[in-house]
């Protein structure tokens, strides 16, 4: 019997010949990551009483939950990081400037997401790396405290599930949409522990970008990882930046899943998630004509290039409606710098739209654009739980990039498929 | 180990964010006062009134979202006595367990139990008892898993390994 890809590489990892689901494996990250929460990993480190972490050179940190800082409290958070990164000799240290970003977006850019690698991130959206053939899975503080004094963990090898995605998107319909169908389809637990393998015609043909939004939200049906194979796309993307060697693990053809979906594309149309939960999800129309106060562009799930230019492309030449909010905040300083060059920057602050520095922003609710009690936020982030931007009594609506951009520029949720 | 206390009932996909919301992460930083926030935006009454040893019973997938570790940080501070649900999403239930926080997996009870009702739970012999006199069987934890559990957590856990080297 073949094995998964989950399957194969923790086997690989744990020097065993074969693995199945449901078997714990002990096995070191080839890299790990963290963001502002290093601050408190640090904290927890050394109360286990360990001088050094296990191997600095594989110890990535990105400062972006709340940068610059926002209080005295989060500066003195950022400060400790910075102190111990100086006396650790840890050299990828990514602070508060025109180098850094969302630690996600940041940490792909960098050439940190290497194919075959298995790498643990404090954040639950670390399963991203997945585009590129990782296997990458969130963990928490301690368990991350842990890692830095023994450079070890354990893993349960998970069940897998296939999804094979056929045809092209129809006019108005991206990656976005179809993660959130899937999502909605197998609901907020549906993948929870599995690995969730991408395939299919369809995929060869996204962007690493789009891959990456797809690859980002499987947590959000309780995934521990995503799957994407890697191939011309990913080698060309990585050929100058890779930090690393790495190679090639693919699922055997007769491996063994617990289930297998297909997706049609052309079947799909633009969706949203509805508040307060990411399996909520409809079609936009069900839900259009609905006010908005505010839209935010950007996150580790849509800050990118492409979804940038795909907004400046419906709000080029045009305003925002009258009374509502456009916040747009690029990923990283390297989607920003192209966006300036491209012109995508000043065509959507003409229309309107404030842009932030990149960086996670109001997503989880810590600066830059929270809600106030009663307000609608239409978003391109990847969580709308109950006062996750602040407030419990604001609602966030989940959608792609051309929705979120067609709703600032009517201030009602709108098709995309209106104004393209 | 015998745990005793109030049931606390909730449904399914309670997520982080409800359990321990985002804005807090970087400005409460003492357990003590993370246990004031517990489920603030689930239950406000919960944080004031939750005693020592007081149980939380949920649906499915208890702890979706986010890695922060606070979600099970605050119950453990407040000292919640365990969480039964009828499933976990993965990184809380490491989190869980790295927290010294017992959680247990139990589909069968939530059907059986109301807010506020007394229940009884037997770790050493997998066993919940209800205060209608039903009994509800559930797996044992791992050994490995229970014995960072009895350390109080991951870093006491592994403060004493490093100490025994």
């Amino acid at each position: 019997m073949g094995m998964t890809f989950a399957e194969k590489l923790l086997s690989k990892k744990a020097d065993l010949s074969h693995v199945k689901p449901g078997d714990v494996v002990i096995v070191e990250p080839d890299r790990v990551l963290s963001h502002d929460n290093a601050a408190a990993i640090i904290r927890l480190f050394k109360s286990i009483g360990v001088e050094k972490v296990w191997a600095p050179e594989k110890v990535v940190i990105v400062l972006d939950h709340a940068v610059p800082a926002p209080t005295d409290k989060h500066a003195n958070n950022h400060k400790e990081i910075r102190e111990f990164v100086a006396e650790q000799g840890i050299q990828y240290f990514y602070d508060v400037n025109s180098d850094g970003g969302v630690c996600h977006q940041v940490f792909c850019e960098e050439g940190f997401a290497l194919p075959s690698h298995l790498i643990l991130g404090s954040d639950s959206h670390t399963c991203t790396y997945g585009a590129f053939g990782v296997f990458a899975t969130g963990i928490g503080r301690s368990e991350m405290a842990g890692v830095w004094a023994l450079g070890q963990i354990w893993l349960r090898v998970p069940e897998s599930i296939k999804i094979e995605v056929v045809g092209e998107f129809p006019k108005g319909v991206y990656a976005k949409d179809l993660i959130l169908r899937i999502i909605g389809d197998l609901g907020a637990d549906g993948a929870d522990y599995k690995s969730v393998e991408f395939t299919g015609g369809a995929i060869r043909n996204m962007s690493i970008s789009e891959r990456m939004t797809l690859c980002n939200m499987v947590i959000e049906m309780g995934a521990k990882n995503g799957f994407i194979e890697p191939d011309a796309k990913t080698i060309s993307y990585l050929q100058s930046i890779a930090k690393g060697r790495f190679e090639i693990i693919k699922p055997d053809e007769d491996a063994s899943y617990e289930k297998v979906l297909t997706y049609e594309l052309s079947e799909l149309e633009p969706l949203v998630a509805k508040p307060h939960n990411v399996d909520n999800v409809s079609p936009v129309k069900d839900v259009a004509g609905l006010k908005i106060d505010q839209a935010l562009i950007g996150t580790c799930t849509n800050g990118r290039l492409d979804d940038l230019e795909i907004a400046a492309s419906i709000l080029g030449g045009k305003k925002i409606a009258k009374g509502v909010r456009l916040i747009v905040i690029p990923a990283s300083w390297r989607v920003y710098r192209e966006a300036l060059r491209r012109g995508i920057v000043e065509t959507l602050v003409e229309a309107g739209a404030v842009i932030a520095p990149p960086g996670c922003g109001p997503c989880m609710g810590n600066h830059l654009g929270i809600l106030a009690p009663g307000e609608v936020c239409i978003s391109t982030a990847n969580r709308n739980f109950k006062g996750r931007m602040g407030n419990p009594d604001s609602e966030i609506y989940l959608a792609s990039p051309a929705t979120v951009a067609a709703s600032a520029l009517k201030g009602v949720i709108t098709d995309p498929r209106e104004v393209l | 180990m015998i745990i005793k206390g109030r049931v606390w009932k909730y449904g399914d996909d309670i997520n982080t964010d409800v359990i321990f919301p985002g804005k807090y992460t970087y400005t409460v930083l003492e357990p003590s006062e993370m246990a004031k926030h517990a489920l603030e935006d689930l239950d406000p009454s919960f944080a004031k009134e939750a005693r020592p040893g007081d149980i939380i019973v949920a649906g499915k997938n208890f702890g979706c979202g986010s890695s922060r570790e606070q979600a099970a940080t605050c119950l453990k501070a407040l000292g919640i006595g365990a969480v039964v649900a009828k499933s976990f999403a993965r990184i809380f239930y490491r989190n869980a367990i790295n927290q010294g926080l017992l959680v247990i997996q139990c589909p069968e009870l939530f059907e059986f139990v109301v807010n506020g009702e007394e229940i009884k739970i037997d770790v050493d012999k997998g066993e919940i008892h209800t205060l209608g006199g039903k009994v509800f069987r559930f797996s044992p934890l791992p050994e490995f898993v229970r014995r960072i559990i009895d350390d109080g957590g991951l870093i006491p856990h592994l403060r004493k390994r490093f100490k025994e080297r």
